[in-house]
């Protein structure tokens, strides 16, 4: 598949390093008519899965008593950015038995307090747009 | 009639299109195609293109055909391929000139010749997706097998064209219609909508959509 990858372009390296079990705050773009915002989904990751432009994941929360899940992929340009809020102390990468789970049962252990270990690789203030602004907009050109 | 290209199917991927959709693409190597003979109504009854396609070794090829590269100065080629075109077509090519992807442009429909994947001996199941039998309500053993293949004594036979177990696949498929998402024109690379004939690797022809 190698003959693919300046096809596929260069993976994203603004996102933090997330994965099951952590609970996410996940910047989406959303289109409305002509105007552009972001709106926060926030929630656990159940599932992070494949790899290159394929590899997605899977958001989990609860909306007015309402389990929502979300897919996303890692390297479209709906995530604007992901923010990890707490690590979860998961012990398997696919959390489906949260589905199961209700109120205090439904909660995750976190894992760690300082979570500055896991900021994206590239990106010295994971935080701001302004600086993962500029990542998907040189992939577009470079695919243009 | 348009030309038509000699591609290599590298393979398939997903790109991200400015909605943030996922288009699943087939990209193709688009040549370096060349030209290596025209042939014309007057010597030959009718217009075409001879085109050459992947290079390969001077010792590859035999002595008279390596003449044909030599004249057209092109390095000796694997593929030949001769591609139809108007007169007035042909006119903008020239023996020896090299032909890449951009002759086609994105948003432009094409289509894709090649040659799909051998499945060897195939069942009728594989074959003319005919239905499995039911795994329970008492079937006994067959679960795959094509059933009765007509009526008996008369007439005697089992009618023609019948479909039946046999080879599968290895034969030249045409997608239409397809859209050309993005065009390289450096790399030499085609990205098209949707899947392609064939294997990885495999030879495919890119023409424009006819219809």
């Amino acid at each position: 598949m190698n003959r693919l990858d300046h096809i596929e372009g260069v993976a994203r390296r603004d996102l933090p390093l997330f994965r099951s079990g952590d609970t996410l705050r996940v910047h989406v773009r959303v289109k409305e008519g002509d105007k552009e915002r972001t709106q926060v989904f926030e929630g656990v990751c159940i599932r992070r899965r494949g790899h290159g432009t394929s590899e997605s994941f899977t958001v989990r929360k609860v909306s007015y008593g309402v389990g929502v899940e979300r897919i996303f992929p890692v390297q479209g340009p709906v995530v604007e950015k992901v923010e990890i809020k707490s690590r979860g102390h998961v012990r398997r990468a696919r959390l489906y038995f949260l589905r199961e789970l209700k109120g205090k049962k439904a909660r995750l252990r976190s894992k760690i307090r300082d979570l500055s270990s896991l900021l994206a690789p590239d990106a010295t203030a994971p935080g701001s747009a302004a600086d993962v602004e500029p990542a998907p907009a040189a992939e577009s050109a470079e695919k243009a | 009639m348009a030309i038509e290209l000699l591609c290599r199917k590298i393979g398939m991927t997903r790109i991200f299109d400015d909605k943030g959709e996922a288009i699943p693409v087939t990209v193709l190597e688009a040549g370096p195609n060349f030209v290596i003979q025209k042939k014309t109504d007057e010597t030959d009854g009718y217009t075409a293109l001879q085109l050459g396609f992947a290079e390969r070794r001077r010792k590859g090829v035999t002595k008279p055909q390596l003449g044909r590269f030599d004249k057209a100065k092109v390095a000796p080629q694997r593929y030949l391929h001769e591609s139809r075109i108007s007169a007035e077509d042909a006119a903008g090519y020239e023996v020896g000139q090299e032909i890449k992807a951009d002759v086609f442009s994105s948003g432009q429909r094409v289509d894709v010749v090649g040659t799909s994947k051998g499945r060897g001996t195939a069942g009728v199941v594989k074959r003319h997706h005919f239905r499995i039998k039911k795994f329970t309500h008492g079937t006994h053993e067959g679960f795959r097998l094509p059933g009765s293949i007509g009526p008996g004594t008369y007439p005697g036979h089992v009618i023609k064209g019948l479909r039946m177990a046999g080879r599968m696949g290895n034969e030249q498929v045409t997608v239409r219609n397809l859209e050309v998402v993005r065009v390289d024109a450096e790399k030499n690379l085609l990205l098209v909508r949707g899947a392609v004939p064939g294997a990885n690797d495999g030879l495919v022809r890119v023409r424009p959509a006819i219809a």
